[in-house]
């Protein structure tokens, strides 16, 4: 038992190092700590860069033009990229269509698609969630009505999320009408170009654009555009359960990127002119964050260490998604409080200098973390499901 | 990176596990504390003999030189069976604060072999949890100390044998230099030891000192580096000791959800108990995490070790009282009682949570010791 890497660890950490110390420009520093996506254009350009080193799918067996990294490995680029201060990778297409591609889909459909997904040429969203389905899924009441050699879609997404920028969508839909709800259902890839769709925003309480409503009016696509079987649609998504783990382990490494935001802004302000990361109460309540932090940092560590041995974690992946969520709230809301009165200057009204430095970023992470405990997910159903995995109730 | 057991270690605590089943099953739990000192001495002999008592004592005192993840695979089993002896002060702290030393040679051939029992005295009335606010006054007798002052809380310094404690030899109360630690004898003139029980079972001392004389132990104006890494080691076990005791209280109340009907089905069916036992589970697994993350970091620098100890002290307490007050809770009016094992988890709990400082302490020490590596 012990927490060393060996050489050969050393050796990538290093590599790693090097290959962030210079790229990261400064302008993505705040909004990256405070848990927010940057502009698609800096995602992409970030994503081709890690690309043309080879890195653009940490996650992915080398065949598919992934890594094939071990977990320590993966564990070592997390925490090198969140010590630079890089954001984390685009998930919808690396993390979520990309692995079922490559595990349910034609080799037709893997060469047209994976290698886009690396470049990020395409990018994918969600159109699972709807207006009656959220936590229950199960419920969705889109149809893909089967026509000559096409499909025909129509119904209503909700909750999709950069449906704006997409220029694809994988969309759980209704082949046929079966007594279980979870059967007829089928997973099928449509192109943002093709007639009958619409987008319309859903503005959110941080102000900042995610994402939207998504309207399906005959959409029609080739039958060829299925993934895996008709009908089998629903079980896809447990390919995803077993990869979520890496996703939670990935994005909770991140959160010593906030307690850096939290730690400039309270050395930053001073209170009766003693910056406030040195008053006992401020002082205790970060360090209270923090620990908690390592303590999930460890949980991954386990996590990645399960996955090297090829042991089963069980829902420790629902489990960091669950505490994930808590601390980014957490973490987020004292950043605001780290900026005291000033928090309150959102955006300017362009007649001074504006806001601090911080602002808008810390307030709308704040905001958007609270979405972080409902999407992918709720945390009362992550409760339900390691209730249910974990302890058999 | 490993966070499994050797298949030795994994033995290790396999025999601590099955010992604990056999010897301080859950169902005898009140006849077995009602037995008091002799009862203690007696499971103490048999660890003694299954060679446990030396295990972390290091080799060049004439121990096995256990490392501190072996340590943690025997206090998981202490933990869980709620084993009410004196092992962390004995047998890790002690030892840490005597390695290597002439005075304490023949004491830890002793301790490892369970003919005699020592515990450490630090705390006094003003000092907090604060290990360098030392009052205790020293005075020098040709080759020879004498000391005077009051330690408040000796951990399981009830039937001790020997005492190690820290005196002031220079400086001022508050300093870290000026520090010494020294060894007395239980029989030494001067010296009263005023026991208590504790609710958990653990039988601890308030030691007056008036003009004790004292064996010095390594450089005696030096000694607070070694007093706050033996107190780490000593932490790290108790943190190992809490997890094992979580853990058990958790898959009692589990057994209890799925077993207890009310309202004509069992209770586990109910959502809102789902969740409870859904918090105390990860409550449980993120205490196991900051057990290994303060034991893994006890043989680095002082500063992560000190960031990663106290780290493991806040989280491993909260988490540990947390999950032995809902054990409590799920159990409904039964695990009020007094015979019911959940409440001796919660009692061993709270106590360990305030061991070596609780969790306030140890906040603001990670606090002062600002940002990690």
């Amino acid at each position: 038992m012990n927490l060393d890497f060996d050489a050969d660890d050393l050796r990538f950490r290093d590599e790693v190092r090097e290959f962030f110390a210079d790229g990261i420009p400064e302008t993505w520093r705040t909004r990256v700590r405070a848990g927010l996506r940057l502009d698609p254009e800096d995602l992409i350009y970030y994503q081709r860069r890690l690309h043309a080193r080879g890195w653009g799918a940490p996650t992915w067996p080398v065949e598919y033009g992934g890594t094939g990294w071990t977990p320590t490995q993966q564990y070592i680029f997390w925490s090198e990229a969140a010590r630079a201060d890089a954001p984390a990778q685009f998930h919808q297409g690396l993390e979520l269509i990309g692995p079922i591609i490559f595990t349910y889909g034609t080799d037709e459909q893997k060469a047209r698609y994976l290698p886009r997904i690396l470049t990020l040429d395409d990018w994918w969203c969600q159109g699972y969630s709807e207006p009656g389905a959220g936590s229950d899924l199960a419920a969705l009441r889109t149809r893909a009505d089967r026509d000559g050699d096409d499909y025909v879609l129509n119904g209503q997404k909700m909750w999709t999320s950069y449906a704006h920028v997409a220029s694809h969508v994988f969309v759980l839909a209704r082949t046929s009408q079966e007594a279980k709800r979870q059967q007829g259902i089928s997973l099928i890839l449509v192109d943002m170009n093709t007639p009958g769709l619409r987008v319309q925003k859903i503005p959110t309480m941080d102000e900042k654009y995610h994402t939207n409503e998504l309207f399906l009016d005959d959409v029609r696509v080739p039958v060829s555009n299925l993934l895996g079987e008709e009908g089998k649609g629903w079980g896809y998504g447990k390919v995803l359960l077993d990869r979520e783990r890496m996703v939670s382990a990935a994005t909770a490494i991140f959160l010593t990127q906030t307690v850096r935001g939290i730690r400039d802004a309270a050395t930053r302000r001073r209170v009766g002119g003693v910056p406030l990361i040195e008053t006992p109460g401020f002082a205790t309540k970060l360090a209270q964050f923090e620990i908690e932090v390592i303590a999930l940092q460890t949980m991954v560590l386990r996590l990645m260490d399960d996955a090297a041995r090829g042991a089963d974690s069980g829902p420790r992946g629902s489990m960091v998604k669950l505490r994930w969520s808590q601390l980014t709230q957490a973490g987020t809301a004292l950043w605001v409080e780290a900026l005291g009165p000033e928090s309150a200057h959102f955006a300017p009204l362009g007649n001074g200098d504006g806001p601090a430095e911080d602002m808008p970023y810390a307030l709308q992470g704040a905001l958007y973390s609270r979405v972080t405990s409902i999407y992918g997910g709720s945390s009362e159903i992550q409760h339900n499901i390691i209730a249910r995995r974990a302890l058999g109730l | 990176m490993d966070f499994a057991y050797s298949d030795e270690q994994q033995m290790l605590r396999d025999s601590v596990l099955r010992y604990g089943e056999e010897h301080w099953a859950a169902a005898d739990r009140l006849k077995t504390l009602a037995a008091g000192p002799e009862m203690t001495k007696r499971r103490w002999a048999e660890m003694a003999e299954l060679g446990w008592l030396m295990l972390p004592i290091a080799e060049s005192d004439g121990g096995l030189g256990g490392s501190a993840a072996d340590v943690m695979a025997v206090m998981e089993g202490v933990g869980r069976h709620l084993m009410a002896v004196p092992y962390v002060t004995s047998c890790v702290l002690v030892p840490a604060l005597l390695e290597g030393s002439e005075a304490g040679a023949e004491l830890l051939g002793e301790i490892g072999a369970g003919t005699a029992v020592a515990a450490a005295g630090f705390l006094e009335a003003d000092s907090g949890y604060d290990l360098r606010h030392v009052t205790t006054r020293t005075v020098r007798h040709g080759e020879g100390w004498r000391l005077s002052g009051a330690k408040v809380h000796v951990e399981d310094g009830a039937d001790a044998d020997w005492f190690v404690v820290s005196a002031r030899t220079a400086g001022a109360d508050h300093e870290s230099d000026g520090i010494g630690l020294f060894l007395i004898d239980r029989a030494a003139e001067g010296l009263a030891v005023d026991g208590s029980r504790a609710i958990d079972g653990h039988r601890h001392a308030r030691l007056m000192l008036d003009d004790v004389a004292a064996i010095p132990v390594g450089d005696v104006e030096a000694a607070t580096p070694v007093i706050e890494a033996a107190v780490d080691r000593a932490i790290a076990a108790q943190l190992a000791e809490a997890v094992g005791s979580m853990e058990a209280a958790s898959e009692a109340t589990l057994d209890h959800l799925r077993t207890r009907h009310q309202f004509g089905v069992a209770i586990g069916s109910f959502q809102v108990l789902q969740h409870r036992m859904v918090d105390m589970v990860v409550a449980g697994e993120e205490a196991r995490s900051m057990a290994y993350h303060a034991t893994l970091n006890l043989g680095r620098d002082p500063h992560t070790r000190t960031r990663a100890v106290s780290a493991g002290k806040v989280r491993v307490a909260e988490s540990g009282v947390y999950v032995g007050q809902q054990a409590v809770q799920l159990h409904g009016g039964v695990g009020f009682s007094e015979e019911l094992i959940v409440s001796h988890h919660l009692r061993r709990q709270m106590m360990l949570a305030q061991a070596f400082g609780n969790a306030d302490h140890h906040r603001t020490r990670f606090a002062r010791l600002g940002a990690g590596a």
